[in-house]
């Protein structure tokens, strides 16, 4: 096998060991938002016509679990191999940056992509899915997975400590992905707000991700998916960058 | 022929610490060199830098031939580093480990050669074992597990010995012996002169980041006493004036430094015509960590 399918493989055989861990525990968190949510806000909120809002819910929790454990996946698994003195392993051998990070970043992809799907597995007693525009739905799941997934590896590199990296987690990654609309659309926000969201990428993401669903959404996909790329590319470039530097990797 | 290490006026700095101070050092194909010094000489950091883990701030370095930053790829693959941290990833087995190490450098088909290396170091009933459940000495053999299984013509090991045990001290060395043999160059940092004597050819003493010495072993031993006489004379008498200057006194015994066994006849006798009775007599091995620092101190003036 090349350094970096291996690389690859070991990463994703990483996760799928615990999977209990990686994937079940993620998709439960997601059971009980959903159990919450539709419980109150079910009879007040309908965002689009003919989509309930348990319908409405479902994809936006999906695509939010994809996203928090690409990056998830990346951030821990580059930490603890530091904290463990064991990605020396990797250092040491002719594996270049680029396939350090795409190694990273596939495995990521493939760890928010598992839990996704298991998530959606999981909501089938509340009704098989509608699912219009399959390819947006696997296109924005996959773009916005590598963008976390990117960002996790640029998390994992940066952080000395767990807590510097929980810092990241809960200051960057779940403010960004909570308010991006998983539970609204936000044309039922303030103006102000509907602006700021413009701005969010992760707003993109879930809106073209639910539009692979019910085929209408907020904004129109093809501009979801030009924000998303555009994103991706940007944070793709920032990190290899920092690899190439050896930022914090070879002193 | 290139050598198999070529170190050209390196430098490395830590803040206001001057790690390497200018290192410059060839190490031929096929030798067994030893790389000695006290804590925070440098050693590890040369080493990094050669592994490509630490970047210098001048000079260049280059593994058969490959300079470890241009053509690092070439370099790495013809370098195995057991790093002196045992670290180790514990989610995984030995034998996952190795494969993961094999194909990190590329290599397919690698069963037959990790096979080997674990018979050879005493790892095969622990293949299937994970990493977190092995002893230190287990988890020590497997760092030299995964720094062999890509045969890297040159093998550094940064203090293998450190905290091992001595039945894996000796099945090491026996396992390092035969890779030399078979024309791998091994460089070995440790602050044992004793490994070093038994083992290198040839050797560097390193302090403050800088090379104190540079000779083969044999030579580099010759500078210092190996031996040492120690005794206690009869009636708490001194020593004649000849002897005096050369002993030194330790709890109420004298110590007196040789060089070879053939002196000590010699020191009976003038101990004999000065009338000096012994009392206690002991012949024993040199202090090594002393005849260590007296040479550092030599190589510091
Ligand atoms: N990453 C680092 N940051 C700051 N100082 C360091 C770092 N690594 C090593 N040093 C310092 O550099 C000196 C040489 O260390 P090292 O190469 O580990 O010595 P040795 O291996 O010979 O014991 C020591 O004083 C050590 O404290
Ligand atoms: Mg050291």
């Amino acid at each position: 096998m090349s350094g970096l399918g291996t690389l690859l493989y070991k990463e994703v055989l990483r996760f799928w060991k615990v999977s209990f861990q990686t994937i079940a525990a993620p998709v439960l968190t997601s059971l009980l938002y959903l159990l919450i949510f539709s419980h109150v806000l079910e009879a007040h909120v309908r965002v689009y016509e003919n989509v309930g809002y348990v319908a409405f819910l479902v994809p936006g929790l999906v695509i939010m679990a994809v996203l928090q454990n690409a990056f998830a996946n990346s951030s821990s698994s580059l930490i603890q191999s530091k904290v463990t003195g064991s990605l020396v392993f990797v250092l040491l051998t002719p594996i270049t940056y680029g396939e350090f990070w795409l190694a990273y970043v596939l495995a990521a992809v493939l760890r928010g992509l598992a839990v996704g799907v298991a998530m959606l597995l999981a909501t089938l007693p509340w009704g098989m899915p509608q699912m219009a525009e399959p390819g947006w739905i696997l296109a924005f799941a996959a773009l916005g997975g590598a963008v976390f997934g990117t960002l996790g590896v640029i998390a994992g590199i940066w952080a000395d400590k767990y807590d510097q990296l929980a810092a990241f987690q809960n200051f960057l990654v779940l403010p960004l992905t909570f308010l991006s609309g998983v539970f609204y659309s936000i044309h039922s926000l303030p103006p102000f707000w509907q602006v700021l969201s413009h701005w969010n990428p992760v707003f993109y993401m879930i809106d073209g991700f639910r539009h692979g669903f019910f085929g209408i959404s907020d904004v129109s996909p093809w501009l979801g998916i030009a924000v998303t790329g555009a994103t991706f590319v940007a944070l793709a470039l920032l990190t290899l960058a920092m690899l190439r530097s050896g930022y914090k990797l070879r002193s | 022929m290139f050598p198999a290490i070529r170190i050209r006026e390196v430098t490395k700095r830590y803040g206001a610490l001057q790690a390497l101070a200018g290192i410059d050092l060839d190490i031929a194909q096929g030798e067994f060199f030893g790389l000695l010094g006290p804590n925070g000489a440098g050693k590890t950091t040369l080493i990094s830098a050669l592994a490509g883990l630490v970047r210098v701030d001048g000079g260049s370095l280059a593994v058969m031939g490959h300079d470890v930053r241009q053509d690092y790829r070439a370099a790495r693959r013809a370098l195995g580093v057991v790093p002196q941290e045992l670290v180790y990833d514990p989610f995984f087995t030995v034998h996952e480990t190795l494969r993961f190490q094999s194909g990190y450098h590329g290599l397919r088909r690698n069963d037959a050669w990790i096979d080997e290396i674990l018979a050879a170091l005493g790892l095969a009933d622990k293949a299937d074992a994970y990493l977190r459940d092995l002893s230190g000495g287990m988890k020590r053999r497997v760092l030299v597990a995964q720094a062999l299984v890509h045969k890297p013509p040159v093998i550094v090991l940064d203090e293998p010995t450190a905290g091992v045990d001595v039945e894996l001290r000796l099945s090491l060395w026996a396992f390092v012996r035969r890779l030399n043999a078979e024309g791998h160059t091994i460089v070995l940092t440790t602050h044992y002169l004793e490994e070093a004597e038994n083992l290198c050819g040839r050797v560097a003493m390193l302090k403050a980041g800088r090379i104190v010495a540079l000779d083969t072993t044999a030579n580099l031993l010759r500078r210092f006493s190996l031996h040492r006489l120690r005794l206690r004379l009869a009636g708490g008498g001194s020593l004649p004036d000849a002897l005096r200057d050369r002993a030194r006194q330790e709890d109420g015994y004298w110590v007196l430094p040789y060089q070879d066994h053939g002196e000590l006849e010699g020191l009976l006798a003038a101990l004999r015509e000065a009338g000096c009775g012994i009392a206690e007599f002991e012949v024993g091995q040199a202090d090594l960590e002393g005849a260590f620092l007296s040479l550092m101190q030599e190589g510091a003036a």
